[in-house]
């Protein structure tokens, strides 16, 4: 229980998807402009990732990694699918985000009108597939940690991008110098928003 | 269709990217993978390589395949050919610089949702024919190249005194040898790539007045 407590705060904060790693960027720049957006894009991140990871954390132990195989038979015990790992995971996550649509559809209509354009666009957030890539690359021993990391990195992008919007709406009543209007304010505010967040480095979890 | 290869409009395609329309500092597409590997030159020299391989031949093959993908499912045929196209370079990465290759981690399997390539294959090849399609690959990569390597080129000089590896600032120049000069770490940390970025957006900006937003 404490490992995985620990890994979610890791992934909320010290190793943030935004800031440590720049993943996610294009739609964090470009759906940045109000809270409200903001947070439904956030929000649809965090669902999708939190079931993304595991389900490609299954692909990967059972059927992808070395020797994952052997659950079928033992002679498969020698095969190594991992190069293969790319277009999986890209598979699972566009088939996930079609299937999460038409249950939020189903089951939460006034979610779904919230989130709108946003869940579709979530296929190609190289946030969702950069989680299941840091996954295969910590490999996580259970499916538990894998689903904690997927929500605890979700968390962390949503706290990103609901920041950047709220200085963004302020920022405009600014005399921010003509050529670093728009993005280039945003990109520099992105930097001292990062240096911030290294604080958090020296925790030892 | 009898365009000269090399006609102005394609050239114009090769060229415009550089500057008025660059992917990341004009469209903001693709700026992922663009900080995360510029702490040095030699890795973001790779990734721009690798990018402008991938771009290449994904416009060509998506702009053949232009009259036969139906709509609805062009998302998944393009992700597919991406996909399969970064395995390849994933592969040869993996061959021939396997350093760098360990490096950029999970950043060459990020190429696959990398916004310029989605973004460019939707915007132009699926309405052109593929020599076009195939310069605007090649000059949109180019672009990103370009702020890759500039971007590159800073951290590497101002956070460890060297470029691609090479020690440029001399080493009597450091305190610790009696001199006046410190590397600055802060250039090596990730924020600095974003700050740094936003410089150059300043500066291009500045130069060239009618890309300022209002």
């Amino acid at each position: 229980m404490e490992n995985l407590i620990n890994i979610f705060i890791k992934s909320i904060f010290i190793e943030n998807m935004v800031f440590a790693y720049f993943l996610g960027m294009c739609s964090y720049l470009a759906v940045s402009k109000t809270v409200k957006t903001a947070t439904g894009l956030g929000i649809a991140v965090i669902f999708v990732l939190a079931i993304t990871v595991p389900v490609d954390f299954l692909l990967e132990n059972y059927v992808l990694k070395e020797g994952a195989l052997t659950w079928l038979s033992p002679t498969f015990a020698n095969i190594d699918l991992s190069f293969l790992s790319f277009i999986m995971f890209i598979a699972v996550i566009a088939s996930m985000v079609q299937l999460v649509e038409m249950i939020v559809e189903k089951f939460a209509p006034v979610l779904y009108t919230q989130l709108g354009i946003f869940l579709p666009l979530i296929a190609v957030n190289c946030a969702i597939l950069g989680g299941s890539l840091f996954m295969q690359q910590k490999a996580f021993l259970n499916i538990g940690e894998a689903t904690v990391y997927g929500l605890g990195s979700g968390v962390g992008w949503f706290l990103a991008i609901v920041g950047i919007a709220a200085i963004r709406e302020k920022i405009q009543y600014s005399n921010v110098p003509a050529p670093l209007r728009g993005l280039g304010i945003t990109f520099i505010v992105t930097g001292l928003m990062g240096l911030a967040f290294m604080g958090f480095m020296g925790i030892k979890l | 269709m009898s365009d000269p290869l090399f006609s102005k409009k394609n050239l114009k395609l090769l060229s415009d990217p550089l500057n008025d329309s660059n992917p990341i500092t004009v469209q903001v597409l693709g700026i992922c993978s663009a900080l995360a590997v510029t702490a040095q030159l030699k890795p973001s020299l790779v990734m721009a390589v690798s990018v402008m391989a991938v771009m290449g031949f994904a416009n060509v093959i998506i702009s053949l395949l232009r009259n036969t993908i139906p709509n609805r499912i062009r998302i998944i045929v393009q992700l597919v050919i991406i996909a399969s196209l970064v395995i390849l370079v994933d592969q040869v990465l993996k061959a021939y610089v396997y350093d760098v290759s360990k490096q950029l981690s999970v950043f060459v399997g990020l190429i696959i949702t990398n916004c310029i390539i989605m973004g460019r294959l939707e915007a132009f090849a699926l309405g052109n024919r593929p020599w076009p399609s195939f310069l605007d690959g090649i000059g949109n990569a180019a672009g990103y190249g370009v702020i890759l390597i500039i971007v590159g080129f800073a951290r590497e000089l101002f956070g460890s005194g060297s470029v691609f590896g090479f020690q440029i600032i001399p080493d009597s120049w450091y305190i610790a040898n009696g001199g006046f000069y410190e590397n600055n770490g802060m250039m090596i940390l990730p924020p600095m790539a974003l700050i740094t970025v936003g410089i150059i957006i300043w500066v291009q900006r500045s130069r060239n007045r009618k890309l300022i937003e209002d």
